[in-house]
């Protein structure tokens, strides 16, 4: 079996911060990890090759730094790792990213054999679009499932694969057939720690680096900005409300006089709360 | 839509930054509005949308559509029907008992033909798990634009779509534009925009399409759904009064004493993005962006900074009560009311007055 997961390398949004003046990001310094949701479909794709054999490949996208990433990937256990970069992906919404991922996965096709499954995260942290799994699937015509909580079944010789995905009042256990696409819903396993094996080998593995041109690229107008139906026109921070908060002071009896400032305003709140609070 | 961009300068030098709308794009016409149904149940966020999408419409001064696809009979033809009472000019339907339950395959056929025949402007859809799904599979059928998420909707001078969203994970916001492809579609996360208001109306004009499948076509096959039970729903979007906890907290511990604080109140609690990455707080109370956006009546945030990706989500609160020891943090940017105390010390304070204040005796005595 093979397995390929798309990971993103993003930087750690806990510590980006914004230049006060310029609303510009202060990238200088800000640590770089893999995209946290990509980790669960990294693990998921871990166990079914440990389970069912095969060989898990890693792909991203991203400027050569994103090498680390791939490198982090190898440490977990992951065979193989394909690095994508060119100027030409740069700025790329997740239409032209869709573009460039799909094309990277027909050349991992015939390269390393063809996939039985794709996995990709259910967004990233720093993009939190969602689109891009979805977006992989229709271009390669994979059948696809998303935010998906297990794996609950998954046969080779039927090529079918069963899965429980999350809906917004439940959960549908769906049934599809391989090759797929799934998208990992967060907390649904725990990223392995790594054999001592596996670190060692990740330091000196190579990297499948490809150019545009080398995973063959055939419209380059279709990549980066160029390719990129959306445009981002502005970029700023919302202003603050003109109107400051009324700040009360933390004197003898702080939250007394904080209820009353909450009630001065919503006089209506007090019957209001005293009826919901009375249901539990 | 799309993934961040890769500077926080507008985009200079870019290929298409001029709307220069091909002569076969120019045929596209109206707003639409997908609405999500879900085993007979309509989601919300549709009529939410309708209420954005009939603002755009009327700016335009083109029709407002809904889209209901669904199963043939009772359920779809109410959900077309209501429609027309949150401000439809016309609906499109696509019903057919293959569309009972959401599978991806028959939802993006249905929609991206009826697009296709009718050739809409804009194209909304709910930021839910089936509305996701469905958004990137059919822009990418469509390879047009897609925006996710969106915070704020509205029609640029030049008529089009400006979509507004947060940005760098949740700091700064940036508006996005589908200039020279058709329909320009957006997400909104349910809650971001009010309600609109119902109004009673006949219902109008129906368009029915033709789904075009029989169940052979679609390899996905639904084995079985296991629906919520009710007392494992949290139901923080959708409360009236909500208390969240941050940082500011300082260990897993103190959360309970945003719990706390809302049993005594009725409410519902929540947190903000650093407390579930931690792991203190399970991802369905995420409150901000990339959690749940609220519209309370009364929202108490405990130890929360109030970084823009948190912001957004809790604008909408009727009354924003900040309790933090940063007095600069920016959560006072945007509070009603606040207080610079340390919240693991005032939390239980405000715990026991308030229930003093609120339990039945109290109030017999206010009364009397």
């Amino acid at each position: 079996m093979h397995i390929v997961v798309c990971i993103k390398q993003v930087p750690d949004s806990a510590q980006i911060r914004v230049h006060p003046v310029t609303n510009t990001i202060m990238r200088q310094g800000v640590p770089t990890i893999i995209n946290p949701y990509d980790l669960f479909a990294l693990e998921a794709a871990l166990e079914l090759r440990d389970q069912f054999g095969g060989e898990v490949t890693v792909l991203t996208m991203g400027p050569p730094s994103a090498e680390d990433s791939l490198r982090k990937a190898l440490t977990f256990g992951a065979d193989r790792a394909v690095l994508l970069t060119d100027r030409f992906f740069a700025g790329a919404d997740t239409l032209a990213t869709t573009y460039a991922l799909a094309t990277a996965i027909r050349k991992i096709s015939t390269e390393f054999g063809a996939p039985d499954l794709v996995f990709t995260g259910k967004q990233t942290i720093d993009g939190d679009t969602a689109q891009v799994g979805p977006g992989i699937a229709k271009r390669l015509g994979l059948l696809q499932l998303t935010y998906v909580a297990k794996i609950s079944a998954l046969d080779l010789e039927a090529r079918t694969i069963d899965a429980e995905r999350r809906s917004e009042g439940g959960v549908q256990l769906l049934r599809t057939r391989l090759p797929c696409l799934v998208t990992m819903l967060e907390a649904t396993n725990q990223i392995r720690r790594g054999a001592m094996a596996d670190a060692l080998r990740a330091a000196r593995a190579p990297i499948v680096k490809w150019s545009a041109q080398d995973a063959g690229v055939e419209d380059i107008s279709k990549c980066g900005l160029r390719g990129s139906p959306t445009i981002v026109k502005r970029v700023f921070a919302p202003a603050a409300r003109s109107e400051k908060a009324a700040l009360i002071e933390s004197g003898e009896q702080p939250a007394e006089a904080l209820i009353d400032a909450i009630f001065k305003r919503q006089p209506a709140l007090e019957t209001e709360l005293a009826t919901l609070a009375r249901g539990y | 839509m799309a993934t961040a961009p890769k500077t926080a300068a507008p985009a200079s030098g870019r290929a298409a930054t001029k709307k220069e709308l091909s002569e076969h794009f120019k045929a596209y016409k109206h707003v639409w509005v997908f609405i999500e149904q879900e085993r007979g149940q309509v989601h919300p966020v549709s009529w939410e949308l309708m209420g954005a999408g009939r603002k755009l419409a009327d700016k335009l001064k083109v029709d407002l559509a809904a889209v209901v696809i669904g199963p043939e009979g009772e359920a779809t033809q109410s959900a077309a029907a209501e429609s027309f009472c949150y401000g439809a000019d016309l609906v499109y339907t696509v019903a057919d008992n293959l569309l009972a339950d959401y599978r991806n395959e028959s939802y993006t056929k249905a929609l991206t033909d009826v697009v296709n025949t009718y050739k809409p402007e804009i194209l909304l859809l709910g930021a839910t798990t089936l509305g996701r799904d469905l958004a990137g599979s059919v822009a990418t059928t469509l390879l047009t634009g897609l925006t996710a998420d969106c915070t704020e909707l509205d029609v640029d001078t030049d008529c089009s779509l400006a979509a507004t969203r947060p940005t760098f994970g949740g700091s700064l916001l940036c508006t996005i534009y589908t200039l020279n492809y058709r329909p320009q579609m957006a997400t909104v996360r349910p809650r971001v925009m009010p309600m609109p208001e119902r109004v009673a109306r006949p219902i109008g004009r129906i368009v029915s399409h033709p789904l075009g499948l029989v169940e052979d076509d679609i390899v996905t096959k639904v084995l079985s759904f296991l629906p919520d039970r009710d007392s494992a729903k949290s139901n923080l979007a959708y409360a009236d009064v909500v208390v969240a906890g941050g940082l500011g907290l300082g260990s897993p511990e103190n959360f309970q004493l945003v719990r706390q604080l809302a049993t005594v109140l009725g409410a519902e609690y929540g947190c903000s993005r650093p407390l579930v990455q931690k792991g203190w707080v399970t991802s369905d109370r995420q409150i901000g962006q990339t959690g749940k956006t609220i519209r309370p009546k009364l929202y108490i945030a405990a130890g929360i900074s109030g970084a823009i990706q948190h912001r957004v989500g809790v604008e909408g609160a009727d009354l924003i009560v900040a309790i933090n020891t940063d007095g600069n943090a920016p959560i006072f940017d945007f509070a009603h009311v606040g207080i610079v105390t340390d919240a693991i010390r005032l939390l239980p304070a405000l715990t026991a007055a308030f229930r003093a204040r609120l339990s039945p005796h109290s109030r017999d005595r206010i009364a009397s």
